[in-house]
């Protein structure tokens, strides 16, 4: 077994790292930021053409632009990197060598070519069908063929996370139960098992039907079973970067979770109940019953959402303990004002925590209640929201982690530390705006995916109010910027990765900033060791924040047509 | 920490913290609240869409609609007919590529049971600025009952993608007093 495992010892954690494990997460993290590149750049392009007064792309440019955009960050970005959280996750936290590293290696090649197929079909101009590809709408068999290939890829990648699991309890390789960073992990790795079987069950035959050997697909059938694929995914997403967060809180405070009943119990209610959110997409299709719609919009009496609340306060709280048993304790915020907000991990991970809560979270709630629905369903409300989630929650999470993995895996040395300081706030706020404005624009009617807002060639005039065409306008400038922040993170990134100072194998890391976890909180839940005041009072104002923005949006529903 | 394995070996026997136990209740009791608004919103609500729903042929529905336009056609606009079906009617309205078919002009505080229907592709039915949006399927109709309570123009746009003319989707709807 030794031979097989070829490992160095981490100078920072004492860890044992496999070779393999350590080649896997770099492959795909640097093919990661690669596709976060190019769908970045899609993405200012779409953003420069609905920005009025700039009009950038004629329209069945932007139509593709617009489905390439979708394709390679929500879904290539995020799951190879993703891939590399599952092998961190596993082989390095638990000590242990990687299941089939060989394996692994398939499902990378698997999860590349497909993707690459994808995206020709896209640029070949003949699949401009958006990432949800909507029946009767139909794509080249190989755009679906393409997306095949990268969820089995993918599938393989979670098999080897779940067999280095079982390979680690066998032979021993850490005591007790496994790190909540891992769960977390696992969380996200069951979640992706129920994804891509979804994803198979719809895409299979899709692929079929475009070669022509079905004859038909139903529209409701496709949306409902392709949502659980699409739904479930952001749920991979949002367990992956809630693990990132606890990762980076212990990486950099030495954060000891409050509680690892509550955190894992929180973890376990996605697993239960999130899947079921395929219904968000549902709730204004014909041929649904309210019962249904109200029962899985809001997972089962939104079980996930406390999940989420809950992971919302441990994270900061843990923080805010590591911090006060240092010797922080002054007012409520000492903690978070001496916070290391010049750390580009920290200040990524907590903008993260913010903007998914207060923009990512509310408004997905909102929107996901079955009547207010009604006056949100596919206006840029939409993207608004899934921007603050899967933008501002999960891809800055995944960026500020990155700062951390470049030294401990990549063994170099991060280059450019001053723009690594800001590149964080450049993005995050870029982001938190173009969230914001999106939503304000939809609230205004404006419908996404839509290449004309002053509709200039229709046979029936209509004009959106001069408010929409503000709300867009600040959408692109700062769309400009997170384009901006983006650049700066693959600039630092990739330079370092492979311009970078290379570290020796004994030397640690000096930056970014890393302090000895000597100061984890004493005891869960004693008294004596936890306060945590500051955080007490941020929850309670991001639930004063929910409650009046729910009620604010059924006092928009209350003033629309009675409909029945 | 989050990264070792948990210090306290038994660790689901730790008790959990005040604050932490308090948070989990607002949460939760929050969550039933909202879950339960939606239960009292069909009671005591005004807008709550309709579950009435039917499979039908594109050429079934083609048909009912025409036999509507031929009925109560009452003028023309920009190549459109304009209908204005009787109060309490059943009104017919196509989404094809790239239109809604036909325009149509509704009483004001008048109730209508407006059928939707897809005749190739997905579409969004987008009322603004009211800003009512309603998914419309090929082989579905659905069937909701609406009472316009303003007078106006309405712009009818088309807000799921639906090819290369889908921006240019745009209808009508007339609510005269």
């Amino acid at each position: 077994m030794s031979a097989l495992f070829d490992y160095r010892t981490c100078p920072t954690t004492g860890l044992r790292v496999d070779r393999n494990a350590e080649k896997l997460i770099k492959a795909n993290a640097v093919v990661a930021v690669v596709f976060l590149a190019i769908g970045g750049l899609f993405g200012l392009l779409v953003a420069l053409t609905r920005w009025p007064a700039v009009h950038f792309l004629p329209a069945d440019w932007f139509y593709l632009a617009l489905t390439a955009h979708g394709l390679d960050v929500l879904l290539v970005w995020i799951i190879f990197f993703e891939m590399a959280v599952l092998y961190f996750a596993s082989a390095i936290l638990l000590n242990s060598r990687l299941a089939g590293p060989k394996w692994a290696w398939t499902g990378f090649g698997l999860m590349l070519v497909g993707a690459l197929i994808t995206n020709v079909a896209v640029l070949q101009g003949g699949s401009s069908v958006m990432f949800t590809s909507y029946v009767p709408m139909m794509a080249e068999p190989h755009f679906y063929l393409g997306i095949i290939l990268f969820a089995v890829g993918a599938l393989i990648g979670c098999g080897v996370f779940f067999g280095t699991l079982v390979i680690a309890k066998r032979d021993k390789t850490y005591d007790g139960s496994i790190p909540l960073v891992t769960f977390g992990a696992l969380t996200a790795a069951i979640i992706a098992v129920f994804t891509i079987a979804s994803g198979a069950i719809i895409l299979i035959p899709t692929l079929l039907w475009s070669l022509g050997l079905v004859s038909h697909i139903d529209p409701l059938i496709y949306k409902t079973i392709w949502w659980a694929m699409g739904h479930s995914s952001q749920q991979i997403n949002v367990s992956a970067h809630v693990a990132v967060w606890y990762a980076i809180a212990a990486m950099v405070f030495g954060a000891k979770p409050l509680s690892e009943k509550v955190s894992r119990t929180a973890f376990l209610m996605y697993i239960l109940f999130l899947q079921i959110a395929s219904a968000h997409h549902m709730l204004v299709e014909p041929g649904f019953s309210s019962e249904w719609k109200i029962f899985n919009t809001s997972y089962a009496m939104y079980l996930a959402v406390v999940g989420s609340m809950v992971h919302g306060m441990t994270v900061p709280g843990s923080i805010e303990a590591a911090q006060r048993s240092r010797g922080l304790t002054k007012g409520l915020f000492e903690w978070l004002r001496k916070a290391p907000w010049a750390n580009p991990a920290f200040a990524g991970m907590f903008m993260s925590l913010v903007f998914f809560g207060f923009i990512g979270g509310i408004s997905g709630v909102v929107m996901g209640t079955e009547q207010i629905n009604m006056i949100m369903h596919n206006t840029l409300y939409v993207p608004g929201h899934f921007h603050g989630t899967v933008v501002a929650g999960t891809t800055l999470a995944f960026m500020a982690i990155t700062y951390l993995l470049v030294p401990l895996i990549f063994r170099r040395e991060l280059m450019m530390k001053k723009l690594a300081t800001w590149q964080p706030y450049v993005f995050g706020i870029g982001v938190a705006g173009i969230s914001v404005f999106m939503m304000g624009a939809g609230t205004l009617g404006v419908s996404r995916r839509h290449w004309d807002m002053t509709f200039a060639d229709a046979a029936l005039p209509f004009d959106y109010p001069s408010a929409a065409f503000l709300m867009m306008g600040l959408n692109g400038i700062f769309a400009c910027m997170a384009a901006l922040g983006g650049l700066m993170f693959v600039v630092i990134v990739v330079g370092s990765v492979f311009f970078g100072k290379k570290l020796a194998e004994d030397e640690k890391p000096s930056y970014p900033e890393v302090p000895p976890d000597s100061a984890a909180v004493g005891h869960y839940g004693s008294s004596e060791s936890l306060r945590i005041p500051g955080t007490a009072f941020l929850v309670g104002i991001f639930f004063v924040a929910f409650v009046l923005y729910y009620f604010v949006n059924w006092k928009y529903l209350s003033e629309i047509w009675p409909l029945s | 920490m989050a990264l070792t394995p948990p210090s306290e070996r038994i660790w689901w026997r730790q008790p959990i913290a005040k604050i932490e136990l308090i948070w989990i209740f607002v949460a939760f009791t929050w969550g039933v609240l909202m879950f339960f608004m939606m239960i009292y919103w069909h009671g005591a609500g005004e807008q709550n869409l309709s579950n009435e729903a039917y499979q039908i042929k594109p050429k079934v529905f083609a048909e009912k609609a025409q036999k509507m336009i031929d009925e109560y056609t009452v003028r023309e606009e920009n190549g459109f007919p304009v209908v204005r079906p009787p109060a309490g009617s059943d009104v017919y309205l196509i989404a094809r590529l790239w239109q809604w078919w036909p325009v149509l002009e509704l009483e004001k505080d008048q109730s209508y049971r407006l059928h939707l229907s897809s005749m190739d592709w997905q579409h969004g039915f987008s009322l603004q600025p009211v800003n009512i949006n309603v998914q419309v399927h090929p082989g579905y109709e659905i069937v909701m009952t609406v009472k316009p309570d303003r007078a106006g123009e309405y712009g009818l746009i088309c807000n799921e993608f639906c090819g290369i003319g889908h921006h240019n989707m745009v209808g009508k709807i007339h609510v005269v007093e």
